[in-house]
């Protein structure tokens, strides 16, 4: 059962297994640093559809149906998916699902998607409330740009702060028995917004919200960084990230040497022009079900935090002139079950 | 936790103001000795394509104004053109202000999201989002002008 030890922290003693994990990319992110990680690169950005809607509705059910044939299962097999996207409705999500009949909830977390549907995978199994979980996420660059943006071909200039949104997708699977990696713990983030506006500087609208899970979930654990051997946060980017560094320094913390943002391992900024680093759900997604399990369950890490960021604001919220809520939810992944 | 130690707390708390501050300090500025340069040279280039033509027009004997016409007609069509197979947004990230401003911007404006929306329908995708980002531009245009006939007719009689 899961013991609650805070108001946001709750650790799982069960310790659910991620018992499989799959990533699908697309072009641009299939020929970034972590090209050889992928289970599946598409070189055509429109998957083979009309629409980039249906490209990234394809995008993620191929991550659906390649985990469940990593962990050899079939969709009847798994008790509860949590899945969400970054568009109006979670339509990407809940058109993917729409074949599987595997009951299904929503979710909308920004580019902090991975960690809430981990989150609550874990927690549901650590609970018994399933046997078998499913998280997945996805996000597209082309269907993120025409709903927050401006049309693709429109000549524009991106400024020094704005982000990539990935086109990727992210699936793992939570089981009550299995093996490394394991979910250890989590914890629920609370919306902080530090009066950023700027759509092109999400890092800077999100890194309050990482900085204050981080150290609620240190706190409440008694542990330091130092018991970690790498922190993962979502996609803060390099702005993001630098902030985060001078926010947790004012409270005495210091992850420079243990930190990786999501956002910047999956594209080389220097070559591949995305100012400054990636972002949306995909992002963290792909990462995580690519890079981040993988050197867990080899061994490379014992004990890694993932912390993924969202950035909760609408197209109407910040034309009305409204702040940029962020949110960072936090997952504690071990190779070790106790 | 007593009133007197939350009060601490929440001192210790960043404002707003602090944070715009640690912002700025980690956000990097526009490399402005790059982009200004860049949207001159880029910018006074389709002038000078518009030059070109106006001379060609010209030189094929028609009148001066409808030369000026016809380049316009060209640049648009160009511009559409390229925006159409995918080049004329990379050349805006270098050019900045300098793709913007000619009436080659005005054009890819319209013609970007014109070929985005076209998902949508010819109606309500196409037709109703082709002028999502020119609308403004003819609205406050239109406004502008009128502001500047009211104020040209008063100062003429003035003079007068």
């Amino acid at each position: 059962m899961p013991n609650r030890i805070s108001q946001s922290t709750i650790l799982l003693p069960s310790a659910p297994s991620i018992l499989a994990y799959a990533a699908v990319a697309g072009k641009k992110e299939g020929e970034g640093p972590l090209r050889e990680e992928f289970d599946l690169i598409c070189d055509d950005t429109t998957f083979g559809e009309k629409t980039w809607e249906k490209a990234e509705m394809r995008m993620q059910m191929d991550a659906e149906s390649r985990v469940l044939k990593k962990a050899d299962l079939r969709p009847s097999d798994i008790d509860v998916v949590f899945a969400g996207d970054l568009l109006n409705q979670c339509i990407s999500s809940a058109y993917s699902l729409r074949g599987l009949q595997i009951p299904y909830i929503g979710l909308y977390g920004a580019c902090s998607t991975m960690a809430e549907s981990l989150m609550l995978s874990s927690m549901f199994v650590d609970a018994g409330l399933a046997n078998r979980a499913m998280a997945v996420t996805s996000s597209h660059f082309c269907t993120a740009e025409r709903q927050f943006r401006f049309p693709l071909e429109y000549g524009g200039q991106r400024t020094p702060t704005a982000q990539w949104t990935a086109t990727a997708a992210g699936s793992l699977i939570v089981g009550a028995h299995g093996e490394a990696p394991f979910v250890r713990g989590v914890c629920v983030g609370k919306i902080g917004d530090l009066g950023i506006k700027d759509l092109n500087n999400m890092g800077a609208a999100m890194a309050p919200a990482a900085a204050d899970t981080l150290q609620t979930f240190l706190k409440d654990t008694k542990t330091s960084p130092q018991d970690y051997d790498r922190i993962f946060t979502g996609d803060l980017g390099q702005v993001g990230s630098d902030l985060l560094y001078e926010l947790l320094s004012r409270e005495g913390i210091d992850i420079k040497d243990r930190h990786d943002d999501c956002g910047l391992l999956l594209y080389d900024r220097e070559t591949q022009d995305v100012h400054a680093g990636g972002s949306g759900c995909g992002c963290s997604a792909g990462v995580l079900c690519s890079h981040i399990l993988k050197l867990v369950k080899n061994g490379t890490y014992e004990n890694v935090l993932f912390m993924a960021t969202g950035a909760l604001m609408s197209p109407t919220s910040v034309q009305q002139g409204e702040s940029i809520p962020g949110i960072a939810h936090l997952v504690h992944i071990s190779r070790k079950g106790e | 936790m007593n009133i007197r130690e939350e009060r601490i707390v929440s001192q210790k708390k960043l404002t707003e103001q602090e944070y715009e501050q640690l912002n700025k300090k980690a956000s990097p500025n526009t490399k402005s000795y790059i982009t200004i340069p860049s949207a001159f040279l880029i910018g006074g280039f389709i002038c000078l394509i518009g030059q070109a033509l106006t001379n060609f027009y010209i030189s094929l004997g028609v009148v001066k104004d409808e030369a000026s016409a016809l380049t316009s007609i060209s640049l648009i069509f160009l511009s559409a053109l390229l925006t159409g197979l995918n080049v004329y947004d990379n050349i805006a990230k270098v050019g900045g202000a300098g793709t913007l401003v000619p009436i080659t911007g005005f054009a890819n404006a319209v013609v970007s999201p014109a070929l985005e929306f076209k998902t949508e329908g010819l109606v309500l995708g196409l037709g109703a989002k082709m002028f999502i980002i020119a609308g403004p531009v003819i609205v406050y245009g239109t406004l502008a002008s009128v502001v500047y006939g009211v104020i040209y007719y008063l100062i003429q009689l003035f003079i007068k």
